[in-house]
């Protein structure tokens, strides 16, 4: 059995992979453990790092694997890693036409995994909500976002708000990272607290009367809406503190349709 | 006179009945190179979701909702006593700005009720698109209801600002609207439409021959309509052919069906309560059929059929009409009878036509594929399953009845789940 240290980054699973099928060490043999567990001494059984593999690698792997491997990297569930290392595994051993047929049960998972990825890319992109900040200065306008996604995409989808919002200077804090845009350039950091993000924004009571008033409780939906709204993002979403109090609008209405 | 939060109040509240909200498919642009503010162009974001189960994508407002029209199953009709307001151009330019720096939404859907008349209707809202654009350099997206009877001038001004221009044909026949709006003209309504689609063949005809230049833009996400169901007595035949009608004729990127909601002081003319929202679902799933799996409206519905079955979807309605063209073998049939197939979609299809290139499907394959057994199971074989003769002849007994139950029908509630 060979013990290596789960990897944190994609490029860091890469020089493990690698390393691993040069000795042509079968994934069974392979047991991925966090670095806090490992004792000092299996830390340096952890392969070294080998550049020149890099370009003396014999085997080849399309570039479909690869583009999987970079999106099912920002998933939070750590076994993605040896589930990669498997496909990987038989993408080499005699079954090059693993990703075409797509019916791998670790192709299938990773699949899987990958579309939660988009939808939370998705609905990150949706159910950031900017708050302003006033920093005091005149000509500026701050602003500053509090998002909890489910995987590990932040520094993915910090260009869609870069293209977006290009021209304002502003912050998207997250428990995982936080990226913050100058009107220049792209700054990542640590994840922070909640406290950090501002609790605020005096516009919303106008997005409020907004939401408020283009429901339309003649045709109550719960489930329509929960499925494409789930409630783990309503504690962020300032509009879903009205949502009680329009599904009870809509259940009175129905009552008198039904006394009608 | 109202603030700011009373005018929005009123004039969202007036813009509800509006099913569209889309934002996809238009040109791409972003704000990168520094001036102004927004992107769009990809697949269209959904910002919130209201209980009613619609989403919120873009700022879906009224510019006034006083109108000189009085058609009946309108809330803003001129006889309706529901309160009134109107947004100055600057205020429905920064309240999409603020909202759309906030990431609240993807723009600007502007519609209108018709003041003083159509061309000057028309310029008011054509204003607000060309301050966003012009002034604030705004990339989001716009849609602009078009008034039908304003010039081609200003129907060509409202293209070159918005994504997306949409003329509400109402009603499926002209008859209905000779009723129940006696001031709008069917035939205006679609020559309007015409116009969009000549100027919209330009603009797309230019761009293809013209790749370098500057072509100016014309509603890159083209046009669409919406139509009332049942405040008439129209059946689904009509409302299907009127829609195919309304994609052949004028290139329409999607017709709108929206369940006649009932509005305060209804006029006698108008049924008493609102159609199954039901029926609208299966309308939608009928225009997919037509648009995306190779469906003819008249093997939807049909003179015996006139309405769509609300107990089964209208695919597996034509199959249970047509059991004999099934079982499919996923292994060999070709897409267009694979996407007759109950239970398969077309991202289905387009997974099992890559796959068994390499390898032949057998039964278990198919939940890996995500598809949904009990939905698919009676009607295809694979290498290792056939359906049994007794679970079509089952299939046979369970045909859908030839006649719909009726529209108002108490005894439907209890399928429905509506009214």
């Amino acid at each position: 059995m060979k013990t290596v240290t789960l990897p944190e980054t994609l490029e860091a699973w890469r020089q493990t992979a690698r390393q691993l099928l040069k000795q042509e060490i079968d994934p069974v043999n392979v047991n991925w453990a966090p670095a806090s567990e490992l004792s000092l001494d299996f830390a340096q059984e952890a392969p070294e790092l080998d550049h020149q593999s890099a370009n003396g690698n014999r085997h080849k792997v399309p570039a479909e694997f690869l583009a999987m491997a970079k999106d099912v990297s920002c998933h939070r569930d750590n076994r993605k890693w040896s589930m990669l290392y498997r496909i990987l595994w038989k993408l080499t051993h005699g079954k090059p036409k693993l990703l075409k047929v797509g019916l791998d049960t670790d192709v299938v998972q990773c699949n899987q995994m990958i579309k939660a990825i988009h939808r939370d890319c998705h609905k990150m992109k949706a159910f950031v909500r900017f708050r302003e900040i006033d920093d005091g200065k005149e000509d500026t306008e701050n602003y500053a976002a509090w998002f909890e996604p489910e995987h590990l995409i932040v520094k993915r989808m910090a260009p869609f708000f870069i293209k977006r919002f290009a021209t304002m200077s502003w912050s998207i804090l997250t428990p995982d990272a936080c990226a913050h845009w100058d009107k220049r350039e792209l700054v990542m950091t640590q994840g922070v607290d909640k406290k950090m993000a501002p609790d605020s924004d005096d516009l919303e009571s106008l997005w409020l009367t907004y939401y408020r008033n283009i429901f339309n409780p003649a045709r109550l939906k719960e489930k329509a809406m929960q499925s494409e709204m789930p409630k783990k993002y309503w504690k962020n979403l300032p509009e879903a503190q009205l949502i009680p109090e329009l599904t009870e609008k809509g259940k009175r209405m129905d009552i008198r349709r039904n006394w009608n | 006179m109202h603030s700011i939060e009373k005018k929005l109040a009123i004039l969202s509240d007036a813009a509800k009945y509006d099913a569209s909200c889309a934002s996809s498919g238009t040109r791409k642009q972003d704000s990168l190179n520094g001036k102004g503010i927004g992107s769009r162009g990809g697949i269209g974001i959904c910002h919130s979701y209201t209980p009613d189960g619609r989403c919120v994508s873009l700022l879906k407002i009224l510019m006034t909702n006083y109108c000189m029209y009085d058609c009946l199953y309108c809330i803003n009709r001129k006889s309706s006593n529901t309160p009134r307001a109107r947004l100055k151009p600057n205020e429905i330019v920064e309240l999409t700005i603020n909202f759309y720096k906030r990431n609240y939404i993807e723009g600007l859907f502007l519609s209108s009720g018709i003041i003083r008349n159509p061309d000057y209707t028309m310029e008011c809202v054509i204003e607000v698109a060309q301050k966003l654009r012009e002034e604030h350099d705004f990339r989001g997206y716009i849609h602009l209801k078009t008034i039908p009877e304003a010039s081609r001038e200003l129907i060509a001004k409202a293209g070159q600002w918005a994504d997306r221009l949409s003329i509400n044909i109402e009603l499926p026949k002209k008859s209905s609207l000779t009723k129940l709006a006696p001031e709008k003209d069917g035939l205006g309504i679609k020559a309007s439409m015409q116009r969009i689609h000549e100027k919209e063949s330009e603009y797309k005809a230019a761009k293809k021959s013209n790749h370098h230049s500057k072509v100016p833009h014309f509603a890159p996400a083209g046009q669409s309509t919406q139509m009332i169901v049942g405040a008439d007595d129209s059946t689904d035949s009509n409302v299907l052919s009127t829609a195919s009608q309304l994609y052949r004729s004028y290139g329409l990127r999607r017709v709108y069906y929206s369940a006649f909601s009932p509005i305060p002081d209804p006029s006698q003319k108008l049924p008493p309560s609102a159609p199954p929202l039901l029926r609208e679902h299966r309308l939608y799933q009928a225009d997919w059929l037509v648009r995306f799996y190779g469906f003819n409206v008249d093997e939807i519905v049909s003179k015996q059929n006139p309405n769509l079955n609300l107990k089964h979807d209208p695919k597996t309605s034509w199959a249970l009409l047509n059991i004999d063209t099934f079982p499919v073998d996923l292994n060999t049939a070709p897409r267009e009878t694979l996407l007759r197939v109950p239970g398969l979609g077309v991202r289905s299809i387009n997974r099992i036509l890559k796959i068994r290139k390499w390898h032949k499907l057998c039964l278990k394959d198919l939940s890996k594929l995500r598809i949904s057994l009990k939905k698919v199971m009676p009607f295809i074989c694979l290498l290792d399953y056939k359906p049994s003769t007794y679970s079509l002849d089952r299939l046979q007994n369970i045909r859908p009845e030839t006649e719909q139950l009726q529209l108002f029908d108490p005894g439907l509630s209890p399928i429905t789940g509506e009214l």
